[in-house]
């Protein structure tokens, strides 16, 4: 049986990892608020840009931006993945990047190229090896829509001038402060929702030029997408990172339990044996 | 009973209105545009300026600067850059934006200059400040 002292100094290091792990939860905890509170509060843009851009899809418009035409043939693709920077969230990155990891595969499988853009330096260092094309790491928990145009743009420029045919966005969903669920959305081509609306013959009055409204009109959904993405991809990482530290720390209670339950014991054990020793040597003296 | 249509406008940070009005003043880039229910559907560009909306409690001002509006007959979707309730517009913070942004304008380098971003943050300032002075002479 291990030495008491042994034991002691375990519980000991034990009791301040729980420490560590409790204050992380709380960090966590606080983070997350703040974060949730900032993906609602993008949240009604985006879902109104989405709105217009599906009426958009209805309609028979002059101009057809090139993010709305599908392409026949797909020769290669790109993915904007997002990840957090930091680690210590449970299996919030391996599941998104096991469910970008399937994806990918499946297009390999069709001989169809792959090129990848990430956010978080998590999704980078995994990425790494397969050809990241652009990346932006170090976004804090406030990103700016400013931080995120650069790699965006590499993307959308990368569509445009044809180099890849359609564009997925891989992000974290944030069901709940308990669920998150990886998801895969294909940004452009953009797909209409699908609406049992008759589609008649109409199209919008432009001011200015249709091109100009349209094209302005196209980025900004575009760059709601991913900043909604990140957005919401803070708020998972932190309440994943709340959900594990918090099991953390009920698991090295646990231990600390069971260590001091052997503790014990093996006190108790020390004790018997010193009182056996001192009456045996009496009844030796006798 | 009066035609009515649904007005949304959001910023990316916050929905700031959402209700039936029955008619709405926004500042498109070409001009202001004035909306009615049944409106056929329009996209336009807006500048900053005022945005003025009618509802049956009367009539309500938000001060918008960039971003696109969709008008279809019965919904419209104003997608701003950003958006202030007019009770909430600061005559000194914008003071100071125009300063910054003319002092931008000058004295530097004028080939590391975004010289559309600063224009237009000038803009935005001049037609805040403008708004709050036509505010002050109707309201007080």
């Amino acid at each position: 049986m291990a030495g008491l002292k042994e034991i002691r100094s375990q519980i000991g290091s034990i009791q301040n990892t729980k420490k560590i792990t409790k204050a992380m939860e709380m960090v966590a905890a606080s983070k997350m608020r703040r974060a949730r509170e900032r993906m609602d509060a993008s949240r009604p843009y985006a879902e109104k840009m989405r709105q217009v851009v599906s009426h958009m899809a209805l309609g028979q418009l002059e101009y057809q931006h090139t993010f709305v035409k599908e392409r026949e043939t797909v020769k290669r693709v790109g993915y904007i993945i997002i990840s957090s920077d930091r680690g210590l969230c449970g299996g919030l990155n391996t599941n998104l990047f096991k469910k970008a990891f399937q994806d990918i595969a499946a297009w390999k499988e069709k001989d169809v190229e792959v090129d990848i853009a990430v956010f978080g330096s998590k999704a980078l260092s995994v990425f790494r090896r397969f050809g990241v094309v652009a990346e932006s790491t170090g976004l804090g928990d406030k990103p700016s829509t400013n931080d995120l145009l650069g790699t965006t743009k590499v993307m959308l420029d990368a569509y445009e001038e044809g180099r890849i045919d359609r564009l997925f966005l891989v992000e974290n969903e944030f069901v709940n402060s308990m669920t998150q669920t990886p998801r895969v959305t294909q940004m452009i081509p953009i797909v209409a929702a699908d609406m049992d609306e008759i589609k008649y013959q109409w199209d919008y009055l432009y001011e200015p030029e249709s091109k100009e409204v349209i094209d302005s009109l196209m980025t900004r959904y575009i760059e709601s997408l991913v900043y909604q993405g990140v957005v919401e991809n803070i708020a998972c990482e932190m309440s994943a990172r709340m959900i594990a530290m918090k099991s953390a720390s009920d698991n090295a209670g646990d231990m600390i339990d069971k260590l001091k339950l052997v503790y014990n014991k093996a006190r108790q054990a020390s004790i018997t044996q010193e009182i056996s020793e001192i009456v045996s040597g009496a009844a030796a003296v006798e | 009973m009066a035609m009515t249509m649904h007005l949304d406008v959001v910023s990316a940070e916050e929905s700031i209105f959402s209700g039936t009005v029955q008619e709405l003043i926004a500042p498109g880039t070409m001009g202001d545009l004035g909306i009615l229910p049944g409106h056929s559907q329009l996209i336009s560009t807006i500048k900053a300026g005022e945005l003025k909306y009618k509802t049956d409690d009367g009539e309500s001002l938000l001060f918008v600067a960039g971003g696109v509006m969709e008008v279809q007959p019965s919904i419209v979707t104003v997608l701003a850059d950003t958006v202030v309730r007019a009770e909430d517009l600061d005559e000194k913070a914008a003071e100071d934006a125009k300063k910054r942004a003319e002092d931008a304008l000058q004295g530097k380098d004028p080939q590391d200059l975004d010289y559309e971003a600063i224009q237009a943050e000038l803009d935005a300032a001049k037609a805040q400040i403008e708004m709050i002075h036509r505010i002050g002479r109707t309201l007080r």
